[in-house]
């Protein structure tokens, strides 16, 4: 029951982006279209769950000191996996992903799950929290992908449903802000009537 | 001429914050007041420059020559995290005063996706290390234009009146929309 609780704090009491706030560059740099939004939230997934899995693994290893910069070692070296599996399977998207791929480095989310969580615990329960945070990350991501390629280009997934244009300034950068602004209003009021 | 295009497209055309996404963390989170906003842009200037200059360094010097290019995510992150720890050594001992202005925005930093995105970007476009410097700078001013601007609206916006669950992040999330909104008047100019 309790590994099921931190599965699922990833995507509505802790989700990253609309409870947490973390991660927000890349949330809002890719999400023009859901398909984006997926792939991006795939790809972190991947190395935050890769990443809990190997220090909570050699934790005990570590010095205290030199901690932060061990931990940035470990997830740049699954970042640049992902990068390299990605320009060679999957070229369109990691064009479309472009400068993002590279700054899952410094996305504060997949850092902090490690100094958080899986410094302190065991490899299975961190194993659960990354891909529970990771998924809850790709969630949000898909969501506001979704609302951005419906409003702004009357597609989703790339299936156009509505003749025309949309509205272009949602496919742009000020759509993504005004986007992410009404969706956090969205979850606080959901999560309001809940308490 | 050119170096000045560079300029002008860092600072209005390309601004790192409002069209380029990066950096969005500080620009939320250390926004609320003027005077911090100015302490945390001082800060990103100091380490964007020199961070630039340094992985340039690295990347024709060291990853090229090598043929290891693929590493270049890996280093350019280790030689950030590096720099701020060296630099905040360095301010203690030589500026104290400065030290104390930018103290707490310092270890900040290192997770700044705009410092590291910068230094990519400017190995990407094939800068020479004089175009990346202004490059570094040019997208520093944007930066700090960006984040003193939206500070100077947020300080105003804590009188208004405003539902419940739009208090706080949401509302600034709003006007950081209408902001990119006005920059992207900018767009066609370069």
């Amino acid at each position: 029951m309790s590994q099921w609780n931190n599965f699922s704090r990833g995507f509505f009491k802790e989700n990253a982006v609309f409870v947490l706030l973390l991660g927000l560059c890349p949330t809002l740099g890719v999400t023009t279209s859901a398909f984006n939004g997926l792939g991006m939230g795939l790809a972190t997934t991947f190395v935050l769950l890769m990443s809990n899995i190997v220090v909570s693994t050699i934790k005990r290893y570590i010095p205290d000191k030199v901690r932060i910069p061990s931990f940035i070692v470990i997830i740049a070296s699954f970042v640049t996996i992902v990068e390299l599996v990605m320009q060679a399977y999957l070229p369109d998207l990691f064009t479309a992903l472009g400068l993002f791929i590279p700054l899952i480095v410094v996305n504060c989310l997949v850092l902090g799950r490690a100094e958080a969580f899986a410094s302190k615990n065991n490899i299975i329960t961190s194993a659960i929290d990354g891909l529970g945070m990771g998924l809850g990350f790709t969630m949000a991501l898909v969501m506001l992908g979704a609302v951005r390629e419906i409003l702004g280009s009357g597609s989703l997934f790339g299936l156009k449903f509505i003749q025309g244009d949309g509205m272009i300034v949602f496919v742009l950068a000020p759509g993504a802000f005004i986007a992410l602004g009404y969706l956090i209003v969205l979850i606080n009021m959901i999560n309001k009537r809940e308490a | 001429m050119e170096y000045i295009l560079i300029i002008v497209s860092a600072v209005f055309v390309n601004n790192i914050v409002l069209i380029k996404f990066l950096g969005i963390c500080p620009f939320i989170g250390v926004s609320n007041k003027v005077d911090t906003s100015v302490g945390m842009t001082g800060a990103v200037t100091f380490v964007m420059v020199i961070a630039t200059i340094v992985t340039y360094l690295l990347e024709v010097y060291v990853l090229v020559p090598l043929g290891i290019t693929f590493m270049r995510t890996i280093t350019f992150i280790l030689v950030i995290a590096s720099l701020v720890q060296m630099v905040e050594i360095m301010l203690k001992k030589v500026s104290p005063s400065l030290y104390q202005a930018l103290g707490i925005f310092l270890p900040l930093i290192t997770t700044n996706c705009a410092v590291l995105g910068v230094a990519v970007l400017a190995v990407q476009n094939n800068y020479n290390l004089l175009e990346s410097v202004i490059f570094a700078v040019g997208n520093s001013i944007g930066f700090g234009i960006a984040l003193i601007v939206f500070a100077g609206i947020r300080e105003q916006m804590e009188l208004v009146n405003i539902p419940d669950a739009m208090k706080g992040v949401p509302i600034a999330f709003v006007v950081a929309g209408l902001l990119a909104l006005a920059f992207l008047g900018f767009s066609g100019i370069v």
